[in-house]
């Protein structure tokens, strides 16, 4: 039998996947722009609705970064709101370990999965940076090396305390006036380098034991955590060799922690351009490409390798001489993808001789080095690449990010699903009533 | 005939207020961890047209006592599922200040006014429980000293007044889409709030914009002298509880609070048991009875009230379906709603933004 495929929906963030100025596009903060995408998704069945983070506005040469969507609104109070018009998707909320509690961050994820009846996900995300950290209280007071111990020791205390709550905890006796079966139900003490709590837990046991967890780091300590402790990694290893290479290296991590292969999901982020044929989708993806990165985002994504204001710079012209401002102080902020690039010198260069080589402009160039569209094509076509790396181990699915809110799914879940599901590799029905369940995971 | 203008609120707690309530016939204490409990209490509050539900909540559980409801979901989440499900009653969750942050609480308070179009609030509460401070283990807390519960309120006031900003620090219209020039927003109108205080230090802006009602409606419950004075700075509405219309007349003329409501515990006919040790009065009787009372502390100067039903669903709907219909057939009370906001039903206007009348003066 062949490996079932796990799809589930990216609400566009504020990055420039998002083309906000296609007169398709609708609000990404009004509540109906969610239930549209969700219903879309669940008409689908998908397996989950899945929402990104960011806790302060992307800045660049000291302000707010404009030209890309920008805000969003809370992701526990919108999954909890969308479980009121969805029944059976999953819904997946990225919580940040450095910024919260674990005794708020488990009640809030236990209080979800009790008010969707067993479909909430939480994807653990580290990121530490002071900058972010001067919206808290406690400021940036973490160091990058202890993100991921602190994002341990937070997951392993949210874990205490879901399983604090015995599953029959509550008997509700109106007779014998028993409400609590187990008068400790909830007890906890949990101390180690980061917490030093104790008392009792105030949720009782939801339906699925605690949300299902994800995990979207991609260093070495990343991945390590992801082996330790998730059910699924959200990857941005979407195409076939790169996809392979990564899932054999995560999933070779779990022997030592006494886990299948199965028990942890490899999920790639990935966008999509359908057309009626294979070259209509080119056209199309040509397109929105253009749209994607205009000469001005060409020349913020160049200054943010290049850490200087190139802001008098042709984006239709050459790529600068100068070289890369090596220094610390980075002209953008609040961006996880400034740290992708640990030699800013030598990708420069590569980038220089690429656009020297192919006489591309520096909006040319950018356009090609961060083209992301894992798929394009007909529906026929995309149904047979997704399905060609999820059967390759390439990936145990995608999350997709449409390009355009609400209604990027559309087109998607109308055409290539059945495709799939004609094919026997996509579930026709939900299995299960939970998340964990839909996903083929066991029960915690 | 006078206008409606008597405002009703409820307060929802577990089974209700009474502590053997959830072993009345009626009762249903194996499902207060479901969703569909809260709506159908939420639904029948909007069916009496009430303005508003207040959710109670708190970091830790209520009591040690097997023989009590234990455990709690967290009210904003509790307020946001319903919402989707509701048109016209306002929402309005307990949030604890004492342990968390105001820039996860402005977003979440912010976000439940957006899926609810406009009926959010927010019950402000404080914390001084030992219990409740080890669960995060990152303070001691004290109410020791007057000084002390001053502390805490000052802090409490800086987190409100932090939140406030937050929902002010995108005006209105920031968000442009201005496709000839490639912005997305005007970034002249996100404000930095760089608020700087004695407890915390946060800088903004924060990632939702403006929410529908600009400010959402903020509401404290305040007992003496300190708690007045925070409510005086920091809140819309203040839920106080007098013993009787002379002490509701007495806290009226020291709160000057545009909207004081009165908190009550009730037991409306039949009643079995009463017994609640309660901060407010109990009041046990007929629905006519009761209209009478609030009629005479409004008399005293009293805007609203916010009644706690001492057993859910029973004194619930003792409220919508007993004396509701006593205050409308008295013509103090609405039969519809109208159209609009939590803020267009209390007659609190859509503030101007901070920052924008701020950038107007200096033009
Ligand atoms: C596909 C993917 C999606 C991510 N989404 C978010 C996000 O929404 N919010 C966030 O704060 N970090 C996000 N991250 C960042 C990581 O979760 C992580 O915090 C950061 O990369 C540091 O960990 P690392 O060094 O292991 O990558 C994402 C990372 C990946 C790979």
């Amino acid at each position: 039998m062949p490996k079932q495929i796990h799809l589930a929906a990216h609400f566009p963030g504020v990055n420039n996947t998002t083309v906000w100025s296609d007169p398709a596009a609708g609000s990404h903060i009004e509540f109906d722009s969610f239930v549209k995408l969700a219903q879309t998704a669940e008409r689908a069945r998908f397996d989950f609705f899945f929402l990104a983070e960011g806790l302060r506005l992307r800045e660049q040469g000291g302000q707010i970064y404009d030209l890309d969507v920008v805000g969003r609104p809370d992701t526990f109070t919108v999954l909890a709101a969308l479980a009121a018009v969805t029944e059976h998707l999953g819904l997946a909320g990225t919580i940040n370990s450095t910024f919260n509690e674990p005794y708020e961050v488990a009640r809030q994820f236990a209080s979800l999965d009790h008010l969707s009846g067993g479909r909430a996900a939480w994807n653990v995300v580290t990121s530490w940076d002071a900058f972010t950290g001067e919206n808290f209280r406690r400021g940036g007071f973490l160091a990058e090396s202890d993100r991921y111990s602190r994002a341990t020791q937070a997951l392993e205390t949210a874990k205490e305390l879901y399983d604090s709550w015995p599953a029959d905890a509550i008997a509700a006796d109106k007779a014998s006036g028993v409400f609590l079966r187990h008068p400790d139900a909830g007890t906890f003490r949990h101390t180690d380098q980061h917490f030093d709590i104790s008392g009792r837990f105030n949720v009782p046991r939801s339906p699925q034991g605690g949300p299902v967890i994800l995990q979207a780091g991609d260093s070495d300590a990343g991945r390590e955590f992801a082996a330790a402790t998730a059910d699924a990694i959200f990857s941005r290893h979407g195409t076939l060799e790169d996809g392979q290479k990564f899932y054999t290296d995560v999933k070779d991590r779990l022997a030592k922690y006494g886990r299948e292969r199965d028990s942890l999901k490899v999920l790639p982020a990935a966008t999509f351009v359908l057309g009626d044929t294979d070259n209509d989708a080119q056209e199309k993806a040509r397109v929105v490409r253009r749209q994607q990165v205009s000469g001005a985002t060409a020349i913020k994504f160049l200054e943010q390798l290049w850490n200087r204001d190139l802001s008098a710079y042709d984006p239709e012209g050459p790529l600068p001489e100068i070289d890369p401002d090596v220094s610390d102080d980075h002209i953008a902020r609040g961006r996880a993808s400034v740290r992708m690039h640990r030699d800013p010198i030598a990708t420069a260069n590569e980038w220089r001789q690429k656009a020297e080589a192919e006489k591309l402009s520096i909006r040319d160039l950018i356009i090609e080095v961060t083209g992301r569209q894992t798929f394009i094509g007909s529906a026929t076509t995309i149904a047979e690449s997704i399905n060609h790396l999820v059967q390759s181990d390439a990936s145990d699915g995608f999350i997709l990010v449409p390009h355009v809110t609400p209604g990027g799914l559309d087109e998607f879940a109308g055409t290539v699903v059945p495709l799939l599901q004609e094919k026997g590799v996509f579930r026709t029905e939900y299995e299960g009533s939970t998340l964990r369940e839909n996903l083929g995971l066991a029960p915690r | 005939m006078s206008m409606p203008n008597l405002h009703l609120a409820v307060a929802l707690d577990g089974a209700g207020w009474a502590p053997d309530a959830w072993r009345e016939p009626d009762a249903r204490p194996a499902e207060l961890f479901t969703a569909r409990y809260w709506i159908d209490l939420i639904a029948e509050a909007e069916a009496g047209k009430l303005d508003f539900v207040t959710i109670e909540d708190a970091l830790g559980v209520q009591s040690d006592d097997p023989a009590q409801v234990q455990g709690r979901l967290d009210a904003v989440l509790i307020a946001s599922r319903v919402a989707p499900l509701t048109r016209h009653i306002g929402l309005v969750p307990t949030a604890t200040v004492t342990h968390t942050e105001p820039f996860h609480i402005s977003k979440a308070i912010a976000t439940l006014d957006y899926v609810s179009r406009g009926r959010a609030g927010w019950r402000v509460q404080l914390s001084p429980k030992a219990g409740e401070a080890a669960h995060f283990g990152r303070r001691q807390v004290s109410i020791d000293t007057q000084a002390s519960i001053q502390d805490l309120f000052d802090e409490a006031a800086d987190y409100v007044e932090v939140v406030r900003r937050l929902w002010d620090s995108w005006e209105d219209d920031a968000e442009i889409r201005d496709a000839a020039t490639g912005r997305f927003i005007d970034r002249d109108k996100l404000h930095y709030i760089n608020f700087e205080g004695r407890f915390f230090s946060v800088k903004g802006p924060s990632i939702t914009p403006r929410p529908p009602q600009g400010q959402p409606v903020v509401t404290a419950l305040a007992h003496n002298d300190i708690p007045y004075r925070f409510a005086e700075k920091s809140a819309d509405v203040v839920y106080v509880t007098p013993k009787d219309a002379a002490d509701a007349r007495h806290i009226v003329d020291q709160v000057k609070v545009r909207h004081v409501f009165a908190d009550l515990v009730v037991f409306l006919e039949p009643v079995r048991s009463a017994a609640v040790l309660s901060d407010a009065r109990v009041f046990t009787g007929t629905p006519a009875q009761l209209a009478d009372l609030l009629l005479a502390w409004q008399e005293a100067g009293i805007t609203g009230f916010r009644l706690r039903p001492g057993r859910l669903p029973s004194d619930l709907r003792g409220i919508t379906r007993g004396l509701v219909p006593e205050l409308q057939r008295r013509g103090v009370f609405r039969t519809q709603y109208e159209p609009g906001t939590l803020r267009d039903r209390l007659g609190l206007p859509r503030p101007a933004n901070r920052y924008a009348a701020e950038g107007a003066s200096v033009a």
